[in-house]
């Protein structure tokens, strides 16, 4: 279980405009500003949930997951992941938890994966059976056979994160900070992760936490998400709610098989897409039955999808809600 | 999960194999090493001119020969490098990833650069070991307790130069560069260990480096080789490695734990 309350991280960041005579001045006298990085976040993760924690870039996510895993210790508030206080980094602590950075790599770069895992066995004190064990499951699931003799650094970027996933989840934690875990990755690339995530979420009933700026891997693997703008907590709740109560408009996509006209289509819906013949339409919850009918009945078209609207559209309009509503309270 | 000092000790091996594997991954970069401890070479000659036609001080020639082989010989085995190295983590952000798990980074770091030794010293330790045995041969100590005692003496130099340096890599919590920290410590370490000069040419300051830890680290273990020591001088030369072994390692941990509170783990 994670809980976290009022937490609260701040950050003491030089400031210095640009120019020599700025540069010298700020030998002899520094201005700081303080940034509050995550300011009075309280949630609590039960056991075994697979969480969204989603912001725009600079909105606290990174440093909230840092605090969590005991890299940072918080300005203030009280933090505790499995039992216990993170920034104390207990062994019990360590052993049940993992953070794996997209942009950071635990990998022993000049050496094969292989020995990276050799040594998180000896430092996590895995024992012999288990880890044998684990690692075939992992080679199995994410096909690291053909990587674990090869020197990290010449591994794709893709080959990389399976194998930093693997390294990562070695001592079997029941915790998983994920921070971006796809970013760069092609999308069969992103799908094997997404689809590896959550089958181990639900072999060893582990919690996961989720940061990605691909909002497939949220919808894909979070029913609940956590929103954060500017280090405070601006939603926490089911994603499928958060969207209806945003925006509970469909989007209904077809492909036409005869011409329409635009006027007819708009009476059907909004038309968001027109690309030849393929259409995106904008339809109220109540209206997508009748929709439906029409475009497969009289229009006779060739497939149709309903969609929930995506959910980086939420968000945009989420944040810049909050910007507007800040801009007009600052004038 | 087992005691931390159990856990790092079933660990040991692991790591050291595996920082076996790291030093000889790249064959040019371990070339680099070799040489990069060889000043005491240069400073060989550099003595040994200056008393070609006479003993300068009470130092001969062939004393020269055999204490700046001597002096090869433990920089061979005591050097490292590991305030760069925690310096450039931390500024990177990398250091976050030592931190996840659940080993004191001393201890990692530690067995990382031991494991190198043997590898640095291929090459120039045993042909130091063999010019010291054809030419400083006379000036080198017979006394057997000296011999045997030359062993937890390197011992003890290496540890206090790895804490000396893990506690400047500590530093890199707290300050942008500490680099610059690294070379004040090299020179004050040229200066007072010995390694430019025997500590008796310094005149008016050789009273002060004989406490400063820098003897400690280099000069202790060449006064046992290449000096017929009593066993007054034995237990002050020991005694001293003991506590300033003690002293650097307190401050390497108390800098390191409060470093870490600073740590912001920069970047990603």
């Amino acid at each position: 279980m994670i809980r976290a309350r009022d937490l609260t991280k701040h950050f003491k960041v030089h400031k210095r405009p640009p120019g020599i005579v700025s540069a010298l001045r700020s030998v002899v006298r520094r201005r700081y500003d303080v940034v509050k990085a995550v300011d009075g976040v309280s949630f609590t993760i039960e056991r075994g949930e697979r969480v969204g924690f989603l912001g725009p870039n600079g909105a606290g996510k990174t440093t909230t997951l840092k605090v969590l895993s005991g890299l940072l210790h918080p300005t203030s508030g009280e933090v505790v992941v499995e039992g216990c206080v993170p920034y104390r980094r207990q062994a019990s602590f360590l052993g049940q938890i993992t953070l794996v950075m997209g942009q950071k790599s635990q990998l022993i770069w000049d050496l094969p994966p292989a020995e990276t895992y050799a040594m998180n066995r000896a430092v996590f004190d895995v024992p012999r059976v288990q880890y044998d064990q684990t690692l075939a499951e992992l080679t199995e699931l994410l096909e690291l056979a053909p990587l674990l003799d090869k020197p990290t650094r010449q591994l794709s970027l893709g080959e990389r994160m399976k194998c930093e996933l693997a390294a990562a989840l070695l001592h079997r934690p029941t915790t998983l900070f994920l921070d971006e875990p796809t970013i760069g990755l092609d999308v069969a690339m992103q799908v094997a992760i997404r689809d590896f995530v959550r089958s181990y979420n639900q072999r060893h009933e582990a919690t996961v936490l989720l940061t990605s700026h691909y909002m497939d891997d949220v919808v894909a693997l979070c029913p609940r998400i956590i929103v954060i703008d500017q280090g405070k907590l601006i939603h926490d709740g089911d994603l499928r709610q958060l969207i209806k109560t945003m925006d509970p408009d469909k989007r209904v996509s077809f492909t036409l098989t005869q011409p329409i006209g635009d006027d007819e289509l708009a009476r059907l819906g909004t038309v968001l897409a027109r690309d030849g013949q393929r259409i995106t339409l904008r339809v109220g919850e109540r209206d997508v039955a009748g929709v439906i009918a029409r475009v497969l009945g009289a229009l006779k078209a060739a497939d149709l999808a309903i969609e929930d609207p995506p959910l980086e559209d939420i968000l945009r309009v989420m944040f810049g809600k909050r910007r507007g509503d800040r801009a007009a309270e600052a004038s | 999960m087992r005691s931390a000092p159990s856990r790092t000790l079933r660990a040991l091996p692991t790591l050291l194999r595996i920082g076996v594997a790291e030093t000889v991954a790249y064959r040019a970069e371990f070339l680099v090493w070799i040489l990069t401890t060889t000043q005491p070479l240069i400073m060989l000659g550099l003595w040994t001119s200056v008393a070609r036609e006479a003993p300068f001080a009470q130092y001969s020639s062939a004393d020269f020969v055999a204490y700046f082989l001597a002096c090869l010989i433990v920089r061979q085995l005591t050097g490292n490098w590991v305030a760069w190295q925690m310096s450039e983590e931390v500024r990177s952000g990398a250091m976050a990833m030592r931190l996840l798990r659940p080993l004191h980074p001393f201890f990692a770091y530690a067995a990382s650069h031991a494991a190198a030794i043997p590898f640095r010293s291929i090459i120039a330790l045993p042909v130091a070991i063999v010019l010291l045995a054809s030419s400083g041969a006379g000036a080198l100590t017979t006394d057997p307790v000296q011999l045997a005692l030359l062993v937890p003496s390197i011992a003890l130099a290496w540890l206090i130069t790895f804490a000396v340096m893990f506690a400047i890599g500590a530093l890199a919590f707290f300050l942008t560069q500490t680099m610059a920290i690294a070379n004040l410590y090299f020179g004050l370490f040229s200066l007072f260990s010995g390694y430019l000069m025997p500590l008796d040419l310094l005149g008016p300051i050789a009273g002060i480096a004989r406490w400063t830890p820098f003897r400690f680290m280099l000069s202790a273990p060449v006064e046992l080789i290449t000096r017929t020591l009593d066993r007054d001088q034995i237990v002050r030369l020991l005694g001293g490695q003991l506590a300033w072994a003690a002293a650097t390692l307190v401050a390497a941990l108390v800098l390191w734990r409060a470093g870490v509170r600073r740590f912001e783990a920069v970047g990603g």
